[in-house]
């Protein structure tokens, strides 16, 4: 059985419906895609099929026009089947100007159909593309089927009523193409056009200017139907588990499992961000939610972010801070303070290409040894990663339950694909999860006397408020006395208070590690961790859809790592780890379980493709 | 400042039972006292105060006051104090820092702390020089300085703690040093102030810059060299007991300040200018004047208060939940979805 790469363009099917169909919407950065895209997830959610998407755009806000640096992309795999990824290559590239064909081409699949915009295949667009002669009609494009027309005078046709200039005419372009896309796998437009009234409440003449495109991107595909390649595909539903459901990305998850989390804790939350690409979603979500006891501080700089967090938790509230790889690598020092002190703190890590500036909008996995090992001095935290948008609420449930109950704080790894993306969701009910209130200290633990660091039977030190009667005390980030938090810097105290740090987060009760896809043991068990789940469980269940003797275990506890780690881990000849970095998770499980883990890495800014891990596979059962 | 009810306590509630680590001598020891003092003609409540400081000899006052304290990381004291400020407003907040914690690491975070006006008295205490690390120059010694690091005299020029203050928004702006009898007023008028206030108190480094604020702190000759302000009274210096009376003047045309004498304390004649602590152009000009032919300007130098930083963000935070569902369960199904059956 080929991989999925080679398969057939689904479109190409006739006579059956396809059962995945693989869509990338390409344009300039200032073209709408991700808006575009957002809406036909949204109605491909609603049209019931199971669903992955890979937003993929520039760090510049609004590059050049008409540049290849400066080409937006929004790619969904929607099907009839269960979805694990995005896809790896696309059944339809919908490219609006000469410079998305260019960069996106490459991945469509042989067959696969090109929607080009006719009037943006200009002289000018095509120099800035690099195109020497015009694709669309050289010949170029030979081994794909092409439909070329002109949206943007469709559009300014279509908007020509609503009075507006060419230039903002042209604007709607992307809700006409999205028309198109919404005939084309026969989807209803009302939603669509709900939301274009909403969005566009104080302007009307803008949202009417947009459904009337919207309406003459699906009358086009009407009546186009007869001729060429376009027609119309129809993608069943995926019968799912019955329930309420809604499209989320992994930003807004993890903002509502921190609002979850805290109310579990029975606590306010502080929430000390700055912003940088990809985390500042979750920034831009908590503010909007101060019914909730959020606090939102947008600091002054990443280390004011963490610390005013720290602060916060000092004073009684659950304090969280969000970054990504630079802004984590500027509150380091802030994370030791409180591992020192002690203090609850959920610190989210939005993982991008590095090392320094990197790849801001891209995505990559390549913090984990910055969380696990990335503070000065023996300073264990806790890690958490998660493996989808859907995942990462739970996990940072899990993250604050950590934080309170062990009097830490907690690294939870999510990556720019996961804040990203949008999965549907199936929406949990909030009294499914076991609350663990936070109970204060409120009079002195000792007799007569306070002991702000007598431990608990979990080695969690006691949570007092400043404001307490009776029970002022001193805390800070030199060593502290066992017992009762006073300097002390003698040799025994010192090495009495780092075990008693390490023991603590060693001993953090974290659930057993259990295999995802195939069986208990066997020859290939492969390793993965955070938003490589997807392509991970695809790729594993295609290769024992051929009868390899592979198996998948997704890691969500990182450190400490489930007790039965390495006894799972034996029970295979062998074991692989793909990650998006050159090797780190292979490391830490090498150096914790004394097992031979074999690396396989990505550090391109893009996702795994399932092809590419079945050849893994394949190479690893030689 | 809070209207939280007074507490009667004595210098000795204040005190606690750590072993004071600071070199014997050190001005740390008389600014100790002196906010041992303050804290009970405040009524200040022990369990409600809340000491924070950076890394530093100055920053381990907190352990030296029986109160809440929290000895943080090296310049990021003003964040940590925000976020506790934030969570609890109620709470009395005092900052403790230095001239290389507030500003050289901490320089950034001084200035958020002052503009946004967070409620709290910030004390930076100035001895010029990096003490805890043995010596080396920091941000406010002045030029040509000896130290370690600038084993042939520093070349950089300090900056003024005072005019940064202003200059970051500061709604209270104050100077005392180490063993002046004035500065429990200077403490009491800072906690009397809404708003970040912020205290520049000059403290003499015994061991790393000894005696360096002499030239006007040392008592004898200290008339002369002193100009204690007081809102609403003229700006006047000198002997009182020899008669020998001066005071600033504004030369309005020039747009600065001269030294005249007053004749028979007549210092309406002599045009001497009344202090006004809400007006900061003429705070602006206190704190640049150049000392040597001026005195130093002491006590409240500005006072003008403006809404706090947490104040505003509570009520915000009301406005905003006024109204609103807080069921979780409706929060988690929000915006566009759809039920399977």
């Amino acid at each position: 059985m080929a991989t999925q790469a080679a398969d057939k363009p689904a479109l190409k099917t006739e006579g059956t419906a396809p059962d995945a169909v693989v869509v990338r919407f390409a344009g300039d950065s200032g073209d709408g895609m991700q808006l575009t895209g957002g809406q036909f997830t949204l109605s491909t959610a609603l049209a019931g099929n199971d669903l992955a998407t890979f937003p993929d755009f520039p760090a510049e806000i609004r590059a050049p026009q008409g540049t290849l640096f400066g080409v937006s992309a929004f790619q969904i795999n929607f099907g009839s089947r269960e979805i694990n990824t995005a896809g790896d290559a696309p059944d339809v590239l919908v490219a609006m100007n000469p410079a998305a064909l260019k960069v996106n081409l490459d991945a469509l699949k042989p067959g696969g159909l090109i929607i080009a915009d006719t009037g943006e295949f200009t002289k000018r667009n095509l120099d800035k593309a690099k195109y020497d002669s015009n694709p669309l009609e050289d010949g170029s494009l030979a081994k794909w089927d092409l439909l070329a027309f002109d949206i943007s005078a469709l559009t300014i046709e279509a908007v020509k009523d609503f009075g507006l200039g060419n230039k903002d005419a042209l604007r709607s372009k992307n809700m006409w193409t999205l028309g198109l896309a919404l005939w084309m796998f026969d989807r209803d437009r009302q939603p669509i056009i709900d939301w274009l009234k909403s969005k566009f409440r104080n302007k009307p003449e803008i949202a009417d200017a947009n459904i009337a495109a919207l309406n003459a991107g699906h009358a086009y595909g009407e009546t186009a139907e007869l001729s060429g390649p376009l027609r119309q595909v129809q993608v069943a539903p995926l019968p799912a588990e019955p329930g309420l459901y809604r499209t989320i990305t992994g930003a807004e998850a993890v903002s509502l499992g921190l609002v979850a989390g805290a109310q579990l804790a029975g606590l306010p939350m502080f929430f000390g961000g700055y912003p940088i690409t990809p985390a500042s979603a979750i920034l831009h979500h908590l503010a909007r939610l101060k019914e909730f006891g959020v606090t939102t501080f947008q600091a002054e700089d990443e280390i004011a972010a963490i610390c005013s967090a720290i602060g916060a938790s000092y004073a009684g509230q659950l304090g969280v801070t969000s970054s990504s790889g630079p802004g984590i690598a500027l509150k380091g020092e802030a994370m030791g303070l409180a591992v020192m002190t002690e203090l609850p703190l959920v610190i989210v890590n939005s993982q991008r290409g590095g090392p320094s500036t990197g790849l801001p909008t891209k995505t990559e996995q390549s913090d984990l040894y910055q969380a696990v090992y990335g503070r000065n001095g023996d300073a264990p935290i806790p890690v958490i990663s998660a493996s989808s948008p859907g995942d990462v609420f739970e996990c940072a449930i899990e993250a604050c339950r950590i934080a309170v109950e062990y009097m830490t704080p907690v690294m939870l790894l999510t990556d720019g694909y996961i804040a990203n993306a949008a999965e549907p969701w199936k929406v949990p009910d909030p009294d499914s999860f076991a609350p663990f209130k936070v109970e204060f200290l409120t009079e002195k633990n000792n007799g007569d006397q306070l002991l702000p660091y007598k431990r608990d039977e979990n080695g969690k030190r006691p949570w007092i408020k400043p404001g307490t009667p009776g029970l002022m005390h001193r805390i800070g980030g030199i060593e502290k006395q066992e017992g009762t938090g006073n300097i002390d810097y003698s040799p025994e105290n010192h090495q009495a208070m780092t075990d008693a740090r390490k023991d603590k987060i060693d001993g953090i009760s974290v659930p057993d590690q259990q295999v995802t896809v195939g069986n208990d043991s066997g020859k290939l068990l492969v390793v993965g961790w955070g938003s490589t789940f997807g392509p991970i469980r695809r790729a594993v269940s295609n290769c024992r859809a051929r009868g390899l003797d592979v198996s998948h275990t997704h890691f969500r506890h990182i450190w400490p790592l489930p007790a039965n780690s390495g006894e799972l881990l034996r029970r295979f000849d062998k074991v692989l780890v793909p990650e998006m970095n050159t090797g780190q998770f292979k490391t830490v499980l090498r150096d914790q379980l004394l097992v031979d883990a074999q690396p396989y890495t990505k550090t391109s800014g893009q996702p795994f493709k399932i092809a590419e891990l079945e050849a893994a596979i394949e190479e690893a059962l030689k | 400042m809070n209207e939280l009810t007074k507490v009667e306590t004595t210098l000795k509630d204040w005190e606690t039972d750590q072993e004071v680590r600071w070199c014997p001598g050190c001005g740390d020891y008389a600014i100790l006292k002196a906010v041992q003092r303050t804290l009970p003609q405040l009524g200040a409540d022990p369990a409600n105060t809340c000491f924070i400081s950076g890394i530093g000899c100055s920053s381990r006052f907190p352990y030296y006051i029986e109160s809440y304290g929290f000895h943080t990381i090296h310049g990021r004291a003003p964040a940590f104090a925000t976020g506790v400020k934030l969570a609890n407003p109620d709470l009395d907040v005092w900052l403790v820092t230095g001239d290389g914690d507030g500003l050289s690491i901490g320089g950034n975070h001084l200035m958020h702390v002052l503009r946004r006006n967070v409620n709290m008295q910030i004390m930076l205490f100035n001895n010029e020089i990096y003490g805890l690390t043995k010596g080396q120059y920091s941000p406010t010694s002045r030029e040509n300085t000896r130290s370690p690091s600038t084993p042939l005299g520093s070349v950089d020029h300090p900056t003024n703690p005072c005019a940064f203050a202003l200059g970051a928004g500061a709604r209270f702006v104050a100077r005392g040093f180490d063993v002046s009898k004035n500065l429990p007023d200077v403490l009491k008028a800072a906690h009397a102030h809404k708003g970040a206030a912020f205290i520049e108190i000059f403290q003499n480094c015994i061991v790393y810059n000894k005696d360096v604020f002499d030239d006007f702190a040392a008592p004898k000759g200290a008339e002369d060299r002193q100009l204690w302000l007081t809102h609403g009274e003229p700006m006047l210096f000198g002997n009182q007991k020899t008669g020998e009376i001066k005071g600033l003047k504004l030369d309005a045309a020039n747009f600065r300040f001269e030294v005249v004498d007053v004749v028979d304390g007549d210092w309406q004649a002599a045009g001497v200018q009344v202090h006004d602590a809400t007006n900061r152009m003429l705070a602006h000009m206190l704190v640049e004047l150049p000392f040597g032919p001026f005195p130093m300007p002491l006590g409240v130098i500005y006072d003008d208060p403006a809404p706090t930083y947490e104040s505003a963000v509570m009520a915000e935070k009301a406005r905003a939940s006024e109204g609103k569902d807080t069921s979780l369960a409706k929060l988690l199904a929000k915006g566009q979805s759809w039920t399977v059956e």
